[in-house]
């Protein structure tokens, strides 16, 4: 049994070896697993099954991807498990949720911050969009500026919880107008958000672009505006909050992408960020996106740390008074 | 009548293989510790992939159906509810295992899940927009006095003594505080890192539940005597109908609370079981029956369990807004196929929507005929040696909450509360009532924190928590269930006598 034990452990120090010593021209392997940090059925969820699934293609990386959901406290329970206790071997990938979790690694209280992780490839953009009820008053921005103008902090506004793209939309606005509305957010995430909207709960919402996408083609709510640079494909008629006179950035568009955990090899990043963009352009992806109503903005690994790094300035100097 | 005009859909040979094959399935899973509805679902979502829309839906809603009522098994023969839903099946179901009638407690819970569940399958065929309406009603305060109509019942349920009842409430309340907090994003008592996200719902439901069987197990094992298996007579199903039917108020009360517990967003599923439980008790001339195996217990949970699948799909299929984790899941499976709920649903797919609902109501009832099945076989379940059993529930419930969230953490949780729990019930503490208070703990906070912060925004506290048809309603009801427990706690003392007091 002694004699078999160490054979089993001389062989695994073989493999590894190997494995570095190649350049780790034959990564991956063996079967990948991407971490979610949100649940099974929730809009990050479905999205990254969706972009990995042709993950054992010849032309992707020949290997499937299977989806970890580590769920909990905002994803603040995933992204700490990644960053502490995550094998940094280039078998363990995480998806990312840009502003969330730079925005809770700036509030404190998680084991993580930008610097803990290396960006891959981003496959997702979802802005944040105000919406108002389908009988409100409200049917431009404007209208809405112009009663919160009137009434300080009277304008309740739901939203899926702190330091969220949503927060950081509301936070925006309210920089941009020089007004003061009432964020509430909502246990329960995005879903709860909207229903507070469609309900009559409180008078308007900022909520996920694909989310409000749907709600208003059933007819419950009017989207008012995009909190993003340019309009939207999904949406050609609403105007961006520049267009209609707040001057809101995309800071709070909701990025998401694949990660690895810092102290991965160079070599295995590199090969994963030539690949995986590519990926997310298959045809069957995009078709299985678009047919979701998630819109799809892939950027690769350079302009990922060009845009996280533009993030945690905005996010550093828009969460400082709070 | 749309509905019926699809209904040769369900019965083409590929969708009604989908059909069995998620509702065995379902069975399977649901029996087993840990793996709730919702898990099930999830598991299910990438084999939809593959195929198409109504399939993947009938493949999904048979599983949510089957699984739902599947959980009675563990929660009866075990003592382990599969899901919070199973809770209040615990009550009635395992001590009428306990007396040998395992069997009749299986066949009632599955005749009273089909009764209850094409009830509320059918609510959702007729009067879905009514429905909608109503589901949407509950705002943040309505929510709030809801939670508290529950924490009024805590202290009755399942206890010989009120005061052990609240009390194992309120650490049921304080637990639910613990980790991060949703809305503010405090972090509370977190002196561990497995407690960052909470305790899990699913995790802390098999360590109250099953740890305190496992060491009971073990330790009636070192015993001979002890070690004899708990006896399971065979009951007729004949004799289940006709039980079935002389407890038409149990019935018709798990039903009908079930039905609409079962719409409110957000709240659904979890207390349907409970409350429905705590109302047939009270409307019951055998009222001190509950608890020691009264079959009305029994069928007034698993009645409200299963009526609350029907509806609680309402909000999804309307207004696109998932009202419960599984319904969550569900949004992800219509979605892939690119069909969004709503009227886009039923306008544009009602192929789609109408076999999906079909195949759930064809659901119920294959789900019963399997339930019944798997009721005769439940003898063989209990003919397992207690040491073996012992050893297999704890190899469940380990990997039960490892795969809730695929976290050691929350298997340390589920072990240190079970043991916790294993030295409460040797003080006469019991589990059901703290389970409670962790489900409603959050419901009650979160709703009250965000209805505060619109009040304050709006028109004030008193007139947000305290006007309108609705809250009135509630906390009349409120203060009538109090009214209530005080009552009965006062007329059950003043024929107590001190020594029974005092044990």
């Amino acid at each position: 049994m002694k004699k078999l034990l160490a054979g089993a452990a001389i062989a695994l120090m073989g493999l590894t070896t190997t494995a570095s010593a190649d350049g780790h021209a034959n990564y991956p392997e063996r079967p990948m697993m991407m971490m979610v940090s949100y649940g099974a059925g929730g809009a990050t969820d479905f999205q990254a099954r969706i972009v990995t699934m042709t993950a054992g293609n010849e032309d992707a990386l020949g290997m499937p991807i299977a989806i970890l959901n580590k769920p909990g406290a905002g994803g603040r329970v995933g992204w700490n498990w990644l960053a502490g206790q995550a094998e940094a071997d280039g078998y363990t990938l995480g998806a990312y949720n840009v502003p969330h979790f730079i925005a809770q690694s700036i509030k404190g209280g998680v084991e993580y911050s930008a610097d803990s992780f290396e960006p891959i490839a981003n496959w997702g953009a979802d802005p944040a969009v105000l919406v108002v009820g389908k009988d409100s008053e409200f049917n431009t921005l404007e209208d809405v500026v112009t009663f919160v103008k009137a009434n300080p902090g009277k304008l309740t506004t739901s939203g899926a919880g702190l330091f969220v793209g949503h927060h950081i939309a509301a936070l925006q606005m309210e920089k941009a107008g020089d007004m003061k509305m009432a964020y509430i957010p909502t246990k329960g995430g995005g879903a709860a958000a909207m229903k507070a909207v469609i309900a009559g709960d409180v008078m308007a919402g900022i909520n996920n672009l694909s989310d409000a996408y749907r709600a208003a083609a059933a007819g419950n709510v009017k989207i008012l505006a995009v909190a993003d640079l340019e309009r939207n494909e999904f949406l050609p008629d609403v105007p961006t909050m520049k267009e209609a006179g707040l001057d809101v950035d995309n800071a709070s568009v909701n990025f998401r992408g694949v990660m690895v955990p810092k102290g991965t090899p160079q070599g295995i990043i590199d090969k994963l960020a030539a690949t995986v963009p590519m990926m997310f352009e298959n045809s069957r992806v995009t078709g299985k996106m678009k047919a979701g109503g998630s819109p799809m903005h892939v950027m690769t690994r350079d302009e990922v740390l060009a845009m996280w790094a533009a993030r945690e300035e905005t996010l550093k100097e828009l969460l400082a008074g709070l | 009548m749309e509905f019926i005009y699809y209904f040769g859909d369900v019965f083409t040979p590929i969708n009604f293989g989908l059909l069995l094959l998620g509702t065995i399935g379902g069975l399977i899973l649901g029996a087993t510790p840990g793996l709730s509805p919702t898990m099930a679902v999830a598991l299910l979502i990438p084999f939809t992939f593959q195929l198409e829309a109504a399939q993947g839906l009938i493949l999904l809603g048979a599983a949510y159906t089957s699984t739902v009522a599947g959980g009675a098994v563990s929660a009866i023969l075990l003592k382990i509810p599969g899901a919070p839903a199973n809770i209040a099946t615990t009550l009635d179901g395992h001590t009428m295992a306990l007396k040998g009638e395992g069997a009749k407690a299986l066949q009632l819970s599955f005749l009273s899940s089909a009764v209850g569940g094409v009830f509320g399958v059918l609510l959702l065929i007729f009067l879905t927009p009514v429905l909608a309406k109503w589901a949407l009603a509950f705002g943040p305060s309505h929510l709030f006095w809801l939670a508290i109509l529950g924490v009024t019942v805590i202290g009755s349920l399942d206890s010989n003594s009120v005061v052990k009842g609240l009390l194992s409430g309120c650490i049921g309340l304080w637990l639910a505080t613990i980790g991060f907090d949703d809305i503010m994003g405090a972090q509370r008592f977190i002196f561990h890192p497995s407690l960052g996200g909470g305790i899990n719902i699913i995790a802390a439901l098999i360590g109250l539940f099953a740890i305190p069987q496992v060491i009971t197990m073990f330790a009636k094992g070192r015993k001979d005597d002890g070690a004899e298996a708990i006896q399971v007579q065979k009951h007729p199903i004949k004799g289940a109908i006709t039980e079935l039917l002389r407890n038409k108020r149990a019935m018709g009360i798990g039903t009908l609370t079930g039905s609409i517990i079962g719409l409110i967003p957000g709240v659904g599923g979890q207390i349907a079981g409970l409350v429905a439980y705590d109302q047939s008790k009270k409307f019951s001339p055998d009222r001190d029956k509950f608890g020691t195996g009264h079959p009305e217990g029994l069928i007034a949970a698993e009645s409200a369990n299963n009526a609350m699948v029907g509806p609680s799909l309402v909000p999804l299929l309307t207004l696109s807004i998932p009202g419960s984790p599984t319904a969550a899941v569900l949004l992800g499976g219509l979605l892939i196929h690119g069909i969004f709920p709503g009227t886009d649903l039923f306008d544009n797919h009602p192929d789609v929507a109408w076999t999906f609902i079909n195949s759930m109501l064809i659901g119920q009832i294959l789900m019963c005929i399997f339930g019944l099945y798997v009721a005769g076989m439940a003898a063989k379940v209990a003919q397992v040696p207690q040491s073996m059993m012992a050893a297999i529930v704890l190899g469940l419930a380990v990997f039960g909450s490892y795969s809730v969230q695929s976290s050691m953490g929350d298997v340390y949780v589920m072990a240190s509360l079970g043991v916790m729990m294993y030295f409460l019930e040797r003080f006469g503490f019991s589990a059901a009532p703290l389970v409670l208070g962790l489900i409603l703990g959050p419901i009650a906070e979160s709703n009250f924190i965000q209805g505060s912060m619109i009040a304050s925004a709006t028109d004030g506290m008193a007139p947000y928590f305290l006007t309108g048809t609705l809250n009135l309603f509630l906390i009349a009801v409120v203060i009538a269930s109090i009214l209530y427990s005080g009552y009965m706690e006062l007329r059950s003392r003043r024929y107590t006598s001190k020594e029974e007091i005092m044990e």
